[in-house]
């Protein structure tokens, strides 16, 4: 006997699927992802913590999940929605099915869902509240709490790491890399090792002080969940950092910078998520296509002088990318690290080293 | 980049005529390009020697030129046309090749035209295959082991070192013919020789066979500004080994993790930089299943087959995208024709399941080998989309029209478990279906995938439609059950075959519960933004979207007319019908109702959302099709532009109470039985050849004495003429009949007098009491050979005023009498001065876009005004016959042996053609001779050996026609009985034996036989030595007259040709103004 699972959206809308994950009831924002391939690498994004992912593909599960794939160590989403369930997954390389994955994570899943008019819906009439329940209960009560949910305004705390990790060679001619982790991608760990560089994770709440000690080339500040501007102590933090050595920013940690150099953010109608969005850059007038998960978007009216505006977004025309000669700051909106998503941006990481490599050979040069 | 300044006249080369591996993709992808160019306010000038496109028609470019396709013809254009660009990306490899040809004798440089897109260099780097390969291993892409050879015994070599299996590939062939997989030495010593005189440039490429691995396609668009997009990929469901052509595919891929599918992007658009390509182009790849090794198998450089089913299966204009980069615009620039609001650089994400399907000729060539591999052998495809694998999958199975819409029952119950194991290994069209058997029969899944290489979980997905089908069987049919089976995709039609209930119960349970078809968009974007593409499929148990578009004031305002469409391209039924639906679609726009468009073939220009108002892709089942009639409400349908699939679905159309526009169907139930129609040209005092229907042998007893052999039998309802044949005597008379009481389905045989007289037929448009009758064509060859396989001519040249007048008398009684409102054709023989009917076909027919060009009279746009209710003169034309045009056009048949195995290539009462060509000019002899060019017939002034065999009918009509060829220089070699005959008749000629097939292969192979002329003896059996020389003859690509009436008619073209007249090209329209205005 199939178990049936129901969507209570905040608008009164009530869908029902079947249930194949964990069972319970959860809140959080509905999203929508359009990638035709990568479930695992969403599913355990940190960027999605207190979210309930619809997929746009109708076919999921279809190679099941295996663990190199994965993008944190667990789950952070909420839930997930799709149409069609794959039973009977194959790849050689799955080691679990999806069904089994949230189960273990205590996830809830749904599927036989008409999951495009969920898409329509949010793109239509922007991002939405929703419970998900495999229980048959009252809804009611469901919906009146889902329009008393609130996203949590310290999720950055829930994602980031409790203790600093580091990978040193020890060398003292390598470069050294802090990342500030909001919700770390493993994808962008794995990008900046590649390159042989020494890198230190920090937790998201490292003092200013803290991180100024460790003497780094260059700081990263992570992806990450939630609202840029619900991260208000971090920005004072990064403040103190500005000019003091070059900054790298992606998704979260370039929102983060933009508020930190006193440029304003807002939330957008339903987010970018995907992996087709088309990105122009500005400087060389190269368009690639990038792989995004954002909510909020760094505005153009009030833009400070010190910003210039390296990338946007060929679809609505956002801001994706600045940066600041004066205080050495370059930052993307989107994924440079892909996973899932197209590989287009990965020279980015090289520029950026790149770019560490000059500053220190002009320091020890000037 | 903004739009080249330079430029503002661009030559864009056609395709030419239809043949298995380049079918009606690229008047897709031509008419999106030429519109695409005259947007931009740029003067197109069109070449295509296929009258049948809707890209040859004068509105699509500013001139049409309906030539041959030569480096000469192109030459002579371009000096005439002086444009300063061409594109050659969008006319299959034809343009390619031809656009090659032009670059390399300096037509190019000379004349200061610039190939616009992807340059040749850039062409000449991915179809070289050494080239291609150094490139890769430069760039460090894999590509599998191989070498180019241009003799047996550099192959040899290879094989030493390689071992077998090895792929063999010639260079530069159409959908690789001559290829194939050798899996013994001797296969291989045979496939490489064929191989080897197949390629223009007598070389092939030997490779280490990587069968067995996924087969990826990604679809890649890049323009000057080095933006690259993928349209989307796709899977094969056949692992490499079977040509993608012939292929199940599927898109998106569905067993690719995101690393896989990245890196394999990664690679597409690291090889389409590297090439420079602009525009449109496609990378197939062999994925390893069990690591992430791949193979690059091959780039092809253009828009292809695949972009057209990339184009349909995303919503993506890949060809008019193409275009606009070929005059410098950069995808960025180019607005999304989609959304109207983002712009051309995105990738399209979907949320649907494409499946495509083949649809192979082998209904028709029931002695055909069907074995599949690297030669592709299908005429035409079908695709569905449905949002879970199992519809989309089951829909596509369906579009393909079979009498069986289902997985099961296909033959296969017969066998023991055993013999179906085994058959799983043959490597054909039907195995699918024997996949299904199997699973029906719980054979273990790994031992199915073992055996086929099919990966799991195609299997499984196709297993669990079995398993729902047994569900049906076993289980009492409640809410649940039933609406899990039409969202799998089961028809109502086969639920109730499967579990016995009534139809009122599935009424009911419909009625009840509200399970009805809903309809999703097609918007590239999986409606991220808002679209407002008018393209749509059907899904069950979703919300559907349509009601909200129907609802819209400028769609409510008007009603609806849908037209149906022709489904799949096969023989008899090829792309004459799309351009009748388009044509219907634009006309039934101009009369201010909205069209609607339904259709399965993603080949095709009606099935581009731009054309129709609403386009819905499906299958052209009565189900599917009434799904969208109650969502529609139309005023009507048309069925008599979209051929027999169209025809077919009129009476169950009228049963559920939906209006028929255009002649009734009791008028087409009329014609098409043939005891009503013998009664009705009785009653209108029409001669007709003496003949009955028969629905048992016994009926058949006293043929001989009520209508006299020969006859000629068929069954009714049928297209192309299939299972039609001439029979001479009782016994033949039986055997047929046996055969053919199989697949009659309950209607009569048909046996007439079989008369050898001059065929003729025309088209004609009726109001219902008037007829407009653009003219009449006349065919070369006796009565006795399909229409759509003889050379036809017009004007008819050999038919009398006295006739032709009681020819317009017979059709416009006809016309009266069924009160035909529309499209009608109407097949003559002429024998002793009386023209007989012989077949009226109540529709539009394969001629109507032809005598549409060449007279300028726009007939489909005349027969859909008829139909909404305007007479032809209200519509200000003359009735009768239209006077006779200053032009000549003769059409001539093609056909694509070459792909097709144990095919007897002798024309027959069956058609046999896929596709024509148009020869025009103002004389009948240089009109022929452009057609026979234009057909790819050779005149070479070194005049070798011919070989004649005759059978004793043919051996004394045929005595002037060889000595004919005696005289121009040729040196006859006849088999023993002709050779006697010759002797007698004093023209000199080398007897041979029958038997020595060898020789003559050498012969042949060795470019020492001009042609053949053979007239077959009855029967198909394949054994008999003329066969042998038939299809040996069509391998090396030699002529092979088995009619003497074609032989006559090219012995005529080679004297025209002897004489050295300069052979001038013009416009259609030049061409219809009177020879002497031209000089005026």
């Amino acid at each position: 006997m199939v178990n049936k699972a129901y969507i209570i959206i905040e608008d009164g809308t009530i869908l029902e699927g079947i249930s194949f994950g964990a069972n319970g009831t959860y809140y959080g924002e509905l999203v929508f992802n359009t990638s035709l391939v990568g479930y695992t690498e969403i599913l355990t994004d940190p960027s999605y913590a207190e979210q309930i992912i619809t997929l746009t593909y109708s076919e999921i599960g279809n190679y099941g999940v295996n663990f190199e794939d994965l993008e944190s160590e667990k789950i952070y989403a909420k839930g997930l929605i799709i149409k069609n369930l794959c039973e009977h997954e194959s790849h050689y390389k799955s080691e679990k099915k999806l069904k089994d994955f949230l189960i273990e994570n205590n996830i809830i899943g749904i599927s036989n869902v008409d999951t495009r008019f969920i898409t329509k819906k949010l793109a239509c009439e922007g991002s939405k509240m929703c419970a998900i329940t495999t229980q048959n209960c009252d809804f009611d009560e469901i919906l009146h709490k889902v329009k008393q949910y609130k996203f949590p305004k310290d999720v950055v705390s829930y994602v980031s790491t409790r203790n600093i990790i580091k990978y040193e060679k020890n060398n003292p001619n390598t470069i050294k890399l802090g990342i500030i982790d909001f919700g770390c991608k493993n994808n962008i760990v794995k990008e900046i090792l590649k390159r042989g560089i020494d890198l230190t994770i920090l937790p998201y709440n490292t003092t200013s002080d803290e991180i100024l000690a460790n003497n780094f080339d260059a700081l990263l500040l992570s992806n990450g969940p939630g609202d840029p501007k619900d991260c208000t102590l971090i920005i004072e933090n990064i403040k103190k950092i500005i000019g003091k050595m070059p900054i790298f920013g992606i998704c979260l940690g370039y929102q983060i910078l933009a508020l930190a150099l006193n440029a304003k953010t807002d939330r957008l109608k339903f987010g970018h998520r995907g992996g087709n969005h088309p990105v122009i850059d500005l400087r060389s007038g190269k368009v690639f296509m990038t792989s995004q998960n954002h909510g909020y978007k760094v505005m153009d009216e009030n833009l400070p002088c010190d910003i210039e505006v390296t990338h946007r977004n060929l679809n609505d025309n956002t801001i994706e990318g600045f940066e600041s000669k004066k205080y050495n700051i370059k930052a993307l909106q989107f994924h440079p690290e892909a996973s899932p998503g197209p590989l287009d941006a990965s020279l980015i990481f090289d520029n950026w080293v790149n770019d560490i490599i000059n500053k220190k050979e002009n320091i020890y040069n000037g | 980049m903004p739009l080249n300044k330079d430029i503002k006249k661009v030559l864009v080369i056609g395709s030419g005529p239809i043949i298995i591996g380049q079918a009606a993709e690229f008047d897709y992808a031509g008419v999106q390009a030429c519109r695409a160019l005259k947007e931009e306010n740029l003067e197109v000038v069109l070449v295509n020697s296929n009258p049948a496109t809707i890209m040859t028609d004068e509105m699509i470019a500013h001139k049409v030129y309906i030539e041959p396709l030569t480096l000469e013809s192109l030459t002579q254009i371009i000096k005439k046309e002086k444009p300063q660009g061409l594109i050659a990306s969008l006319g299959g490899q034809t343009a390619l090749n031809l656009a090659c040809e032009l670059d390399k004798e300096g037509v190019l440089k000379e004349y200061n035209v610039k190939v616009l897109g992807t340059t040749i260099d850039s062409i000449k780097m991915a179809e070289d295959r050494e080239l291609f390969k150094n490139l890769m291993l430069e760039i460090n892409e894999p590509v599998p082991e191989s070498a180019i050879v241009s003799s047996f015994e550099e192959a040899d070599k290879f094989y030493q070192k390689i071992g077998l299996p090895i792929i063999i590939r010639p260079a530069y062939t159409l959908g690789g013919s001559g290829g194939g997989i050798a899996k013994t030495y001797e296969e291989y010593e045979k496939i490489v020789n064929i191989g080897l005189s197949q390629s223009p440039i007598n070389q092939v490429l030997v490779e280490k066979s990587i069968a067995g691995f996924k087969e990826i396609e990604y679809e890649v668009i890049r323009d000057s500004n080095d933006t690259c997009i993928i349209i989307c990929n796709m899977e094969n469901i056949d692992p490499i080994g079977i040509h993608t052509g012939d292929s199940f595919v599927v898109a998106p891929s569905q067993t690719l993790n995101n690393k896989e599918y990245q890196m394999l992007r990664s690679s597409a658009i690291k090889i389409i930089r590297a090439l420079k390509i602009e525009g449109g182009c496609n990378v197939q790849y062999a994925l390893n299943p069990t690591s992430n090794e791949y193979y690059v198998i091959e780039v092809n450089p253009r828009v292809s087959r695949s972009s057209a089913l990339a184009s349909k299966a995303t919503g993506y204009p890949i060809a008019k995208v193409t275009t606009k980069i070929a005059i410098g615009y950069n995808m960025h620039e180019i607005k999304n024709a989609v959304t109207k609001k983002t712009v051309a650089a995105f990738e399209p994400a979907i949320d649907y399941v494409v499946t495509k399907i083949p649809k192979w000729p082998f209904d028709k060539f029931a002695y055909g080998d069907r074995i599949l591999g690297t030669k592709m052998k299908a005429t035409g495809e079908v695709m569905a989309i449905g949002r879970t694998f199992e519809s989309s999958f089951k829909k596509a199975i369906t579009s393909l029209e079979d009498k069986n819409t289902g997985l099961l029952n296909r033959g296969f119950e017969c066998l023991s478990n055993d013999d179906l194991f085994e058959a799983l290994k043959i490597q054909d069209d039907m195995r699918i279906f024997r996949v299904a058997c199997a699973l029906y029969r719980n054979f273990d899944i790994s031992a199915i995938h073992d055996v086929t290489k099919i990966d799991n979980w195609f299997i499984f997905k196709i297993k669990s439609i079995i398993d729902l089908y047994k569900q049906l069987e076993t289980c009492h049919l409640d809410f649940n059950l039933y609406k899990k089976a039409k969202e799998c995709g089961f028809l109502d039609d086969e639920i109730i075959k499967i579990t016995g209930v009534d139809e009122t119960i599935i009424e009911k349970l419909k009625e009840e519960n509200n399970i009805k078809a809903c309809f999703k968009m097609v918007d590239t974007c999986a409606s991220e933004f808002n679209a407002a593409t008018p393209y749509f499929y059907s899904t069950y148990g979703e919300v559907c979207e349509l009601n909200d578009i129907l609802n819209r004031s400028e769609n409510k305002d008007k009603q609806n007319i849908i037209v149906l469409g022709s489904g799949p391209i096969r023989i008899g039924q090829g792309i004459e019908f799309d351009y009748c639906s388009v044509h219907a679609s634009w006309a039934i726009k101009n009369n201010n109702y909205q069209s609607v468009m339904i259709n399965s073939n993603p080949e095709t220009l009606s099935t581009d959302f731009d054309i129709a108002d609403r386009l819905y892709f499906e299958p052209m089942n009565i189900e599917n099709v009434m799904n969208i009639v109650e969502k529609e409400k139309p005023y009507g349908v048309m069925v008599q532009f979209g051929g027999q699939t169209a025809i077919n679905l009129a009476s169950q159309l009228e049963k559920r109470g939906v209006k028929i526009l255009g002649t009734s169907l009791s008028s087409i139930n009329v014609v098409e039985d043939r005891k009503q129609f013998e009664k009705l040209l009785s009653k209108l005092e029409i001669p007709q050849p003496k003949g009955i229907g028969v629905y048992s042998l016994d009926e058949a007893k006293d043929i001989d004495t009520n209508i006299g052999f020969p006859v000629l039998v068929r069954p009714s309802y049928v297209i192309g003429g299939r299972g039609m044949q001439v029979v001479y005597n009782q016994n033949e008379l039986e055997t047929y009949l046996n055969e053919a009481f199989k697949f009659s389905n309950g209607h009569p045989i048909l046996i007439d007098k079989y008369i050898e007289g001059q065929e003729a037929e025309l088209d004609a448009v009726s109001d219902g009491y008037d007829v407009i009758i653009p003219g009449i064509c006349e065919h070369i060859e006796r009565a006795g050979v399909h229409s759509g396989d003889s050379i036809s001519v017009y004007p008819a040249i050999n038919i009398n005023q006295k006739i032709k007048n009681k020819m317009v008398e017979y059709t416009t009684k006809i016309a009266r009498e069924l009160k035909i409102k529309g499209l009608m054709n109407i097949q003559f023989i002429i024998h002793n001065d009386i023209p007989y009917v012989i077949e009226v076909n109540p529709r539009a027919s394969r001629t109507v876009p032809i005598m549409s060009k060449v007279t300028n009279i726009p007939m489909v746009d005349i027969a859909v005004n008829a139909i909404l209710g305007k007479s032809i003169k209200e519509q200000g034309y003359k009735t009768g016959l239209n006077k006779k045009t200053s032009l000549v056009c003769v059409k001539m048949p093609i056909f694509s042996f070459q792909k097709l195995n144990r095919i007897d290539p002798a024309l027959a009462p069956e058609m046999k053609s896929t596709g024509e060509v148009l020869g025009v000019d103002y004389s009948y002899k240089k009109a022929l001779l452009k057609a026979f060019i234009a057909a790819n017939y050779k005149f070479p002034e070194n005049k070798q050996r011919i070989l004649v065999s005759l059978n004793d009918h043919y051996k004394k009509p045929a005595l002037d026609i060889i000595r004919g060829f005696y005289d121009l220089g040729f040196l006859i070699m006849a088999t023993w009985g002709t050779h006697k005959f010759l002797e007698k008749n004093g023209v000199p000629s080398k007897m041979i034996e029958k038997f020595m097939i060898d020789k003559l292969q050498k012969r042949m192979k060795e470019g020492r036989l001009s042609f053949v002329i053979n007239t077959p003896t009855l029967g198909k059996d394949s054994q008999r030595s003329g066969f042998q020389i038939r299809t040996i003859a069509e391998m090396y690509q030699i002529p092979c007259f088995t009619s003497i009436d074609t032989a006559r008619a090219y012995l005529e073209a080679f004297r025209y040709k002897e004489k050295n007249y300069k052979l001038r090209y013009r416009t259609i329209d030049s061409y219809r103004k009177s020879f002497f205005d031209f000089f005026r």
